[in-house]
């Protein structure tokens, strides 16, 4: 009822205390295709499905590398995710500069999350319509956060952000227990088979599908698209794995939802 | 007071330069480069250790042997590798040895009021995996040639290597490469060879020898002692 009025600036608060624009932008992020973030006690491993613009173009790039032991996975406006992976970069670059040490994964999430709280509080710039999955590694091990355009961030054992990300949530859900003793390569596998309950149509394969780890001994690198789909292939072979019977959930598509990690706000009638 | 006293001219005498000594050499192969330096650092005429490397890995396939003022050859070193990241995000390798000699040249004109007292040599291997090296002088300006040294000891090698390594005349045909045809070996042993001599002359050259050899293989590090007078 009140969301028209209140929902203009950034800058406005509505009478139930929220600010429409900032949960606005969190919606960008759930329009964008799923990203898919996991971690064990050695690896990280980032999933994500690409969109393609029709069939003739090329997937979009959803991973980038910040540095050799951090990389990121985006879900929203790909151009707002590309400007801040350039800008993660140039910070990991200065703190190296300064310090002569690859910047911790805690400090780097912080600073992103101060910028974006910037644009949450100036009337001539508008939020970040991104969700960021940071897979980082330093000296206290391996760690997963999500920035939100809020300026909020968490960090997570497992996490999907973007579209159907709730299908990929409950998968990891049943799972994610087991993923600190898991392998390198079993994480992989857990990362791909959740990406896969996010999509919507169509088949996962080496092009739609990338995948990126960094870990213990192993700097940050995206897989090739031939490697994905060997994976791809070999899970289909296992008939010992029990089909993943998860029901989608019906809220997802368009109709604005909020995730109950997001600022506790509720629903609008 | 006597008329004739003058106010006495108080000149300065902080310079925000030293000189650590020093000399560092290259010399291209036709499918190598050999970049050695020697491992004294002074001031004056005291030694401030004998164990210090004047040779910076750049790129895989480029490394910069500098000497001069070495808090300004850290600050230059600094400088490049940062911007060798950036280079390697944005286009997905690693910088060939002639652009890092181009973005070597500009960095140091940048500087061109204020230059870093770094007198530098680079050696690697070029896109076509042949032996390359560039020699500098303060402000940028740089020439591609087949061996170069600079520094303290310079002056000493340079007529030696000449006498060794220099091409015959450009004016003959057909044109002759710039790179040596000596063997990976041999030019390792005249760069020994050429450093015991110029140690026995130049002061701030000795201590230790450090010398790394680049190839299609890798980046190869050798080490070995020289006069310690």
């Amino acid at each position: 009822m009140f969301r028209n009025q209140y929902d203009t600036d950034v800058t406005t608060w509505s009478p139930a205390g929220r600010l429409f624009q900032v949960e606005y932008a969190m919606e960008a992020v759930k329009q964008g295709s799923a990203a898919v973030g996991l971690r064990s006690k050695t690896h990280v491993v980032l999933v994500c499905v690409g969109k393609a613009n029709s069939e003739f173009s090329s997937h979009q790039k959803k991973i980038f590398k910040v540095d050799d032991h951090i990389g990121v996975a985006i879900a929203g406006l790909t151009a707002d995710g590309r400007v801040l992976s350039l800008h993660m970069r140039s910070e990991c670059i200065h703190y190296k500069f300064l310090y002569d040490s690859p910047l911790p994964v805690g400090r780097l999430v912080v600073q992103l999350a101060d910028k974006a709280q910037v644009c949450t509080q100036r009337s001539w710039t508008r939020p970040y319509g991104v969700g960021l999955l940071v897979a980082g590694l330093d000296e206290t091990g391996p760690h997963l956060y999500q920035n939100c355009p809020s300026g909020n961030y968490f960090e997570y054992q497992a996490f999907a952000i973007g579209a159907r990300s709730q299908a990929a949530k409950t998968y990891l859900e049943r799972k994610f227990e087991t993923f600190p003793e898991c392998s390198r390569n079993e994480l992989i596998r857990h990362g791909i088979i959740s990406v896969k309950e996010a999509l919507a149509e169509g088949k996962l394969n080496g092009s739609n599908c990338n995948v990126a780890v960094v870990g213990i001994g192993e700097a940050f690198n995206t897989l090739d698209s031939k490697t994905v789909q060997q994976i791809i292939d070999s899970l289909e072979d296992r008939a010992d794995e029990p089909p993943v019977d998860v029901a989608p959930v019906e809220g997802e598509q368009g109709a604005v939802q909020d995730d109950t990690d997001q600022a506790a706000a509720p629903m609008e009638t | 007071m006597a008329a004739t006293e003058g106010i006495k001219q108080h000149h300065s005498t902080w310079s925000p330069y030293d000189n650590n000594g020093g000399t560092c050499i290259a010399i291209a192969g036709s499918n190598y480069c050999v970049i050695a330096a020697d491992t004294r650092m002074s001031t004056g005429y005291s030694i401030l250790t004998r164990d210090y490397s004047k040779i910076c890995n750049l790129a895989d396939k480029c490394v910069m042997a500098s000497s001069g003022f070495q808090a300004d050859v850290k600050a230059l070193q600094k400088n490049l590798s940062a911007r060798h990241l950036i280079y390697q995000h944005q286009h997905n390798k690693q910088m060939s040895c002639p652009a890092m000699a181009q973005l070597l040249s500009n960095t140091l004109y940048y500087k061109r009021f204020f230059p870093y007292y770094s007198f530098n040599v680079l050696g690697g291997l070029d896109n076509e995996g042949k032996g390359c090296v560039f020699t500098y002088d303060a402000v940028g300006s740089y020439e591609r040639v087949g061996y170069g040294a600079q520094g303290t000891g310079g002056t000493l090698m340079m007529p030696v290597l000449d006498n060794q390594l220099k091409s015959p005349s450009p004016l003959l045909l057909p044109a002759q490469d710039a790179t040596t045809p000596l063997s990976e070996s041999e030019a390792v042993d005249l760069v020994k060879d050429v450093f015991a001599s110029a140690a026995e002359r130049d002061i701030y050259t000795g201590d230790g020898l450090e010398i790394v050899v680049v190839n299609a293989e890798g980046v190869k590090r050798e080490f070995l002692e020289l006069r310690r007078d």
